[in-house]
């Protein structure tokens, strides 16, 4: 029942705040404390941004041995997205069919359940995508 | 006056027919689905809950009209399948849209009208002037024993309103409640599934109750069936509100878009609110709106609404409309929704 | 600093040792490394060994110090550390070996590596791997190790146009190679359709795309190259010793066809050996997944970059052309127990320096050692040299 570690990034993962460089403006999400780029000028000055949820896929599979606590998934399409604001993220995609789901395809961050500590532990609930049909069926 | 400030609704991707349902349990399924008016109901996938379903209502409640969450005072969720039985749902919900650390929250129960209790106890919060706006949300994602006729409409889905006095799309001109002690419908704690009086919810409950509430209200706001424009009632199935409607002396026109359990069955805490927000998808100004829930136990809660020019000024189009996500619909068949729905026995660590 | 010889290697097999534990396997190698140096345990300074999972599969942390007890060398009151960077402890360990060695601070020192992967079930051992990657922010949303790498290969795929037929021909090599080779783990002989067509891990990588769980160790002598003749006719020269780190989630880095610390690694090994791909005659790769080895062929300079399908299509990975690649069979055939696989690669080539190799002999006299942790993320390179 690991409960803080988890509890931790609530923020981050219901929300998909970001963090950017208040030197050079990049942002990264997952959040960073500490700017690559910039080092010791970032530190501790890092400043909170609200993402989209809006991205694009970059890369993809079709994962078929699954993480523990996915079984009920299988096959699930695993993903890693481009955000709109620049930022790549690893995410599910939900509600969609393997055979549909291709590099580039516009998509949508939804909020689900993630994975639980059994049945009698805490639900951890975060983002995944869907396809984005308004800007697909442009 | 108090109102709806912006409306938002979601409706998993998944449906199983009625048929279907009917073929894995020796029924015939052409006269199921002619006796209760339904084709298919919403299926939530393995991943969604009462917490995700509500969250992504209230999401697209902002979409049309974006709230700032710090002046969001209080957020309540009605459902009979919240995620946990103690810790609450309304929580999570205000933490997703990022209204905490200064808000009320609470969770709601009242079978299928738990919803719209929650709307009452935020107009009650607004009027009082003790918050500027609040969300009120019903959502379920509720199960259906396996071979039991409720299992054909069980099923998912949710609808939030944030209600505030300012720039109101929809005034909310009264509210009231019907109630009594009415065991028609009831499940008991660890209990995996609902018991019910079979042809006991019908006069005794779901009659009795919105008869008695929508009476009650036209009484008091001085009004008969043709002044209004729509009226919405919660719908288990086709046949009840269609019932009442005409015993009340509504007609079809004035039914006909705010009915949608047809395609995807009873969202039970999100049932009368997913059609009244159906309505509001096609609201022009000046419509004037009857909403009567009922929940088992039992209860009937009646809004008379009237719609604004706000409805207008906010984009309804930016977020899904009720039609727009019944029509995305991905028919799967009783196998994939008994394991999406978790009734078969698995092993531990699945 | 110093120039370190390899004096003596040993390993077990790798495969599925029921009867073997931990610190069997461990000894088992060690003192075939100190028989094949001529050196006695006594001579033994200090212990650098490489697991990676120890304390999650079977609860035991402390690696170094066991195997020390075990060996029975507390009696020499030596050093012993446990060095751990995922799939590329082994690499690390050596690094570190090579480290105390060369700056004089010790003489005789064994570099080992061991991994017991069998003692749980593979769903276990399979989420223990999974911390190789970004636990929070890769595996809790879903992503299995194989399917990073899958991702690896989906966007080469786009970005360059490499087909899976081209992808597969490298663990049908591997499975060849490994035919002749008493050591490893599988040594049956398989083909580009079976690849293809055998049971998807995450599309496109199938279970033949994916190295084995293995039991193994593997060890080697250091010491410095001015005694190493005392010791042996045949000292093999560490030429080179680097290392270098990427981003551990694929998401942060910028283009997830290659990997920075593959190029800058190279790129150090290079200048440290003064050597250049075409003087590279044998290569062990880190094959985890085919992809990875793909991409560090790019990486290493043995193909262009993006061209590593058509290098391999063209030749480029048989036994005795340009570079012998993976004459043990890699991680795939041989097999790979994840901490003793980067010594596994140095006791390889050693094997095949001096001429000795019991399986496939390929021709040369330099040879490279590929080592990596996780997706690509830790990189250990070992240039090795006939003296």
């Amino acid at each position: 029942m690991v409960v803080p570690r988890f509890w931790r990034e609530i923020p981050y993962r219901y929300r998909m705040i970001g963090t950017r460089c208040p030197k050079c403006g990049k942002v990264y999400f997952p959040p960073r404390i500490v700017c690559p780029d910039c080092h010791r000028e970032s530190y501790g000055k890092m400043e909170e941004v609200q993402l989209s949820g809006k991205g694009k896929i970059y890369s993809y599979t079709i994962v078929h041995q699954n993480v523990k606590g996915f079984k009920l998934h299988r096959p699930y399409i695993m993903a890693i997205v481009e955000l709109e604001e620049g930022p790549r993220v690893t995410a599910q995609i939900v509600d969609c069919k393997p055979e549909d789901v291709y590099i580039d395809m516009p998509v949508r961050a939804v909020f689900r359940r993630i994975m639980e500590d059994g049945p009698e532990g805490i639900v951890q609930y975060g983002y995944k995508f869907v396809p984005d049909w308004e800007a697909i069926e442009k | 006056m108090v109102g709806i400030v912006t409306y938002g609704s979601y409706i998993p991707i998944y449906r199983i027919r009625v048929e279907e349902i009917a073929r894995v349990w020796g029924d015939d399924g052409e006269r199921v689905k002619k006796s209760l008016g339904v084709f298919s109901k919403s299926v939530p996938g393995v991943d969604e809950d009462a917490a995700t379903i509500s969250v992504e209502a209230v999401r697209n409640a902002l979409r049309r009209k974006w709230i700032p969450p710090e002046e969001i005072g209080a957020v309540l969720v009605g459902s009979e399948s919240h995620p946990y039985v103690v810790k609450p749902t309304a929580t999570i919900v205000a933490e997703a849209i990022g209204a905490t650390p200064k808000v009320m929250a609470a969770d709601h129960e009242f079978a299928c009208k738990a919803g719209t209790a929650a709307m009452q106890n935020i107009i009650g919060l607004v009027k009082s002037g003790m918050i500027k706006y609040g969300v009120a949300i019903g959502a379920d994602t509720s199960q259906g024993a396996p071979g039991d006729p409720l299992e054909y409409t069980a099923s998912a889905g949710g609808t939030a309103f944030i209600i505030g006095e300012e720039e109101v799309i929809a005034e909310i001109n009264h509210t009231l409640s019907f109630t009594t002690d009415t065991p028609d419908f009831w499940r008991r704690e660890k209990q995996d599934y609902p018991q019910h009086g079979g042809r006991f919810t019908g006069e005794p409950a779901y009659f009795r109750h919105i008869l008695g509430a929508a009476k009650l209200m036209m009484e008091e706001m001085n009004t008969k069936p043709e002044d209004y424009t729509y009226a919405v009632f919660h719908q288990p199935n086709t046949k009840f509100p269609k019932r009442v409607a005409k015993k009340l002396g509504f007609n079809e026109e004035q039914i006909k878009p705010g009915l949608v359990v047809p395609w995807i069955g009873n969202t039970y805490s999100g049932c009368m609110i997913t059609g009244l927000s159906a309505i509001l998808d096609i609201a022009k100004p000046g419509d004037r709106i009857l909403a009567v829930s009922f929940g088992s136990g039992a209860g009937s809660d009646a809004f008379d609404i009237t719609v604004t020019e706000n409805i207008e000024k906010i984009n309804r189009r930016a977020a899904p409309t009720v039609r727009e996500m019944i029509e995305r619909a991905v028919y799967i068949d009783y196998a994939l929704y008994a394991k999406f729905r978790k009734k078969i026995l698995l092993p531990p660590g699945v | 600093m110093r120039e370190v010889a390899i004096i003596g290697v040993g390993q077990t097999k790798y495969g599925e040792h029921w009867t073997k534990s931990l610190r069997d396997l461990a000894v088992e190698a060690g003192l075939k490394a100190v028989e094949d140096a001529g050196i006695s345990g006594k001579d033994i300074q200090a212990i650098f060994g490489g697991n990676m999972s120890a304390g999650t599969v079977v609860g035991q942390d402390h690696v170094a110090a066991i195997l020390a007890d075990f060996a029975g060398l507390i009696g020499n009151d030596l050093a012993a550390m446990r060095v751990e960077s995922a799939c590329a402890s082994g690499g690390a360990a050596l690094h570190t070996g090579y480290m105390a060695v060369a700056s004089g601070m010790y003489d005789i020192v064994l570099v080992g590596g061991v991994e017991k992967m069998t003692d749980v079930s593979s769903e276990s051992m399979t989420d223990a791997l999974a911390s190789a990657a970004d636990r929070e922010w890769e595996v809790f949303f879903g992503a299995t190790f194989p399917s990073l790498g899958a991702m690896m290969a989906r966007r080469h795929m786009h970005q360059y146009g490499t087909t899976r037929e081209q992808l597969a021909m490298i663990p049908v090599q591997c499975h060849e190679n490994a035919s002749y080779n008493p050591y490893a783990q599988l040594r049956n002989r398989i083909t580009v359709e079976q690849v293809i067509n055998a049971p998807m891990v995450a599309d496109p990588l199938t279970l033949l795309d994916c190295s084995p769980m293995s039991d193994g160790a593997a060890a080697v002598i250091l010491a410095p190259m001015e005694i190493a003749k005392k010791y042996t006719d045949t000292p093999i020269k560490i030429s080179a010793s680097t290392a270098a780190t990427e981003y551990v989630s694929l998401h942060s880095r910028e283009d997830i066809t290659t990997s920075r610390a593959n190029v800058v690694a190279a790129r150090r090994a290079y200048k440290m050996a003064k050597k250049e791909p075409k003087d590279i005659d044998i290569l062990e790769v880190h094959d985890a997944f085919s992809i990875i080895a793909l991409i560090a062929l790019e990486d290493l300079g043995f193909a262009p970059k993006g061209q590593g399908g058509r290098f391999v299509e063209e030749g480029g990975i048989a036994p005795n052309s340009d570079v012998s690649f993976n004459p043990s069979g890699g991680l795939k055939a041989k097999g790979h127990p994840v901490g003793a696989t980067g010594v596994g690669q140095v006791v390889e080539i050693v094997h095949q320096l001096r001429k000795e190799s019991k399986g496939l002999q390929v021709d040369g006299e330099v040879g490279m050692a590929h080592n990596v942790g996780g997706t690509a993320s830790t990189v250990f390179i070992h240039i090795l040299e006939v003296v």
